[in-house]
């Protein structure tokens, strides 16, 4: 079923009478296609979980509509709704075994829709099975390692075949390994349910992974909607090139100047693109750690910190003027470096290098 | 001193340590306890004990005898037992359904929770008094609850020196009145600690409210349920003080002792001075504690399992 969100907003009050309220979610509007997996990605505090359970209908928007289809929801309570909510700490009911917690939803239903005792069974085993948890069915949550505790909380929230399944960062309770596995897991099952799944979370990593769409959000702002690889490689702003990607993006202070790009700020400033159809002006120029090459006689001089060595790849760390942070540029290790050298020296691809306006920080794009 | 004692790694040392920390407190509950209990337990069997002399006539069971075939002991079984019935678990079910309520609601939760919480801080015997002014029948007038219930077309009832049913219900009514207190501020607290996730998952799932409480309210709170039922069969089983806030101290002549009450007539009531008596007493009612205590741990351990 595909999702529609129409300028939601949320505003939660404020303590008292005198504070003001937060905005949590602003003005969004969204369209997310049937069978996909949609991430909502943004750093924490940025309204991604708040929008989440306002889809789930836990939260009730301030303003705004929500269409399942072409049934509006907004005012329908989240039993009504026909969708499946993974807790971030799973919600697993500590007394009751895996086959119980399956088989709350299907217990719940009343009327001609309710399953008999062996079809709830037989229900139960069979989302036990996707999720591969279907010889744990006697056990305790307590019992289960987290990753399991996981299944068993995507098992719940699919036994009543949902129309929508969120899940409200679902892996940030596991270690690095099994967030890994989980993740490949999820996108698994999604493929074989084909249930329209949104999915919150803020590490972009796992978003870029495992979605075919993503949402980038700050504020409580829509910043960027699109495909993982579409978003990385053309984004809109400052913020949604510098959130996605690791190592990070590499921001330079920099102007353009008669059609010439240049990083720094004073005499000394090293002219690295020709760019046309921009005016002159100060600017944030954000280059990708593979954006770099090295150069004998290259434009950008930076200097050297070291080399790690990642086998296929070299990470070369060296730091320049123009930028505060440590720069990373990743080159492939057919190239050598001299690491007793003072200095490196880059040219730079121009697709892998993006110009934002230094007070709007939005992408201005170049020929 | 070397290193190792001070971080205290070393076994011997710190084990020392913990029971020099634990003295004081073992001294006071090895004379004030343990203590009395053996010597409780001793002039039990010894018949006819003098405190003043410090003699007996002899041991044996003649004790135990005598008290299980007194009258006024076996009145005070009885009561002590219906008070137990009674009062636990209406006052327990009662306090579950306002701990519920205050958990529901957001205004005036404050003010509803200290009203509750009242009785507990307010003096026992204060407390009894205003119930014998509300229930007392006099011969100018018939009380205020005779009152109330007169406009149901119920004739007039002395609860306080009236039939056996009257007096139980009044010490029943005030008992449920005074432990409820501490239940709702227990269970408000137990209710508030079931994190709010597990409703917004039922919630999602289509949970009705009745079966939220039965499978997942009640289920995570019954460790506290289990702990307010022990406590109070315990308390209910040593009731004393209740019955003389109403009733006055002769209880025997109201027909409304309890076991406590018993044990304390026969050593310092007017027909007192019966300290081995006293004894096999307490020692009859610490039986019966520890027995529905018992029952109690099995039974609770054997409902939580199957939930």
């Amino acid at each position: 079923m595909n999702v529609k969100i129409e300028n939601l907003t949320k505003v939660f009050p404020g303590r008292d009478r005198k504070s003001e309220g937060v905005t949590a979610v602003d003005e969004f509007t969204l369209d997310i296609p049937d069978g996909k997996l949609v991430c909502l990605l943004g750093p924490s505090g940025c309204g991604k979980s708040t929008l989440l359970y306002m889809i789930s209908g836990l939260e009730h928007p301030t303003s705004g509509k929500i269409f399942f289809g072409e049934k509006d929801v907004t005012d329908i309570p989240p039993e009504k709704r026909g969708v499946g909510l993974v807790f971030q700490n799973y919600a697993l009911y500590p007394h009751l075994t895996v086959r119980q917690i399956i088989k709350f939803p299907l217990e719940n239903v009343k009327g001609e829709a309710r399953l008999s005792k062996e079809d709830m069974e037989k229900r139960a085993l069979e989302v036990a099975k996707l999720v591969q948890i279907d010889g744990l069915m006697d056990r305790k949550p307590g019992q289960m390692s987290g990753g399991q505790q996981q299944r068993v909380a995507i098992a719940r929230a699919l036994a009543k075949m949902p129309d929508v399944l969120l899940m409200d960062e679902p892996l940030s309770n596991l270690d690095a390994r099994l967030r890994l596995h989980t993740r490949e897991e999820i996108r698994r099952i999604q493929k074989e349910t084909g249930i329209t799944t949104i999915f919150v979370t803020h590490d972009q990593e796992e978003a870029m992974s495992i979605s075919d769409m993503i949402v980038v959000m700050k504020d409580g702002i829509l910043n960027q909607l699109g495909k993982p690889q579409e978003v990385y490689d053309d984004p809109v702003n400052l913020f949604v090139a510098s959130f996605l990607g690791t190592p990070k993006i590499n921001i330079f202070k920099g102007f353009v100047k008669n059609g010439g790009l240049y990083v720094g700020s004073d005499d000394k400033a090293e002219k690295i693109l020709d760019v046309n159809g921009i005016d002159d002006r100060q600017v944030w120029i954000g280059i990708r750690p593979e954006g770099f090459e090295i150069a004998k006689d290259g434009k950008l001089t930076c200097s050297l910190k070291g080399v790690d060595v990642m086998g296929r790849d070299i990470s070369v760390v060296c730091s320049h003027p123009a930028d505060d942070e440590v720069i990373r540029a990743i080159i492939s290790a057919e190239n050598d470096v001299d690491r007793d050298a003072q200095t490196v020296r880059f040219n730079v691809k121009p697709h892998k290098t993006f110009i934002f306006d230094r007070e709007t920080d939005e992408r201005i794009r170049f020929s | 001193m070397s290193k190792k004692t001070l971080s205290g790694t070393n076994g011997v040392a710190t084990n020392i340590r913990g029971w020099v920390y634990l003295l004081p407190a073992l001294i006071f509950l090895i004379a004030f306890m343990v203590y009395p209990l053996i010597d409780v337990f001793i002039y039990s069997f010894e018949e006819g004990y003098n405190s003043a002399s410090q003699s007996s006539f002899g041991v044996g069971l003649y004790n135990y005898q005598y008290v299980l075939r007194d009258p006024y002991f076996l009145k005070a079984v009885k009561n002590t037992f219906i008070l137990v019935i009674i009062t636990v678990p209406t006052s327990t079910i009662l306090s579950l359904l306002i701990a519920l309520g205050l958990n529901s609601i957001r205004a005036l939760k404050n003010l509803f929770q200290t009203v509750f919480f009242l009785p507990y801080v307010t003096n026992t015997l204060a407390v009894g008094l205003v119930f014998m002014i509300l229930f007392r029948k006099t011969p100018y007038s018939d009380g205020l609850v005779n009152a109330l219930i007169g406009k149901f077309g119920i004739s007039p009832v002395d609860f306080i020196d009236g039939p056996y049913w009257a007096k139980m219900l009044v010490l029943s009514i005030y008992v449920i009145w005074i432990v409820m207190p501490f239940k709702i501020l227990i269970l408000t607290s137990a209710l508030a600690s079931v994190p709010e996730v597990y409703y917004q998952s039922a919630r999602i799932d289509g949970t009705s409210s009745w079966r939220m409480f039965w499978r997942i309210t009640l289920p995570m709170i019954s460790p506290m349920i289990v702990y307010l039922v022990i406590t109070g069969f315990i308390g209910a089983f040593k009731a004393y003080s209740d019955a003389v806030a109403i009733f006055g101290v002769n209880l025997n002549a109201a027909g409304m002792n309890t076991i406590v009450g018993y044990v304390y007539d026969m050593l310092y009531g007017d027909g007192g001075g019966y300290p081995s008596y006293a004894s096999s007493a307490a020692i009859i009612l610490f039986a019966i504690v520890l027995t529905i205590t018992v029952i109690n741990l099995i039974v609770s351990r054997k409902a939580t399992d199957i939930t």
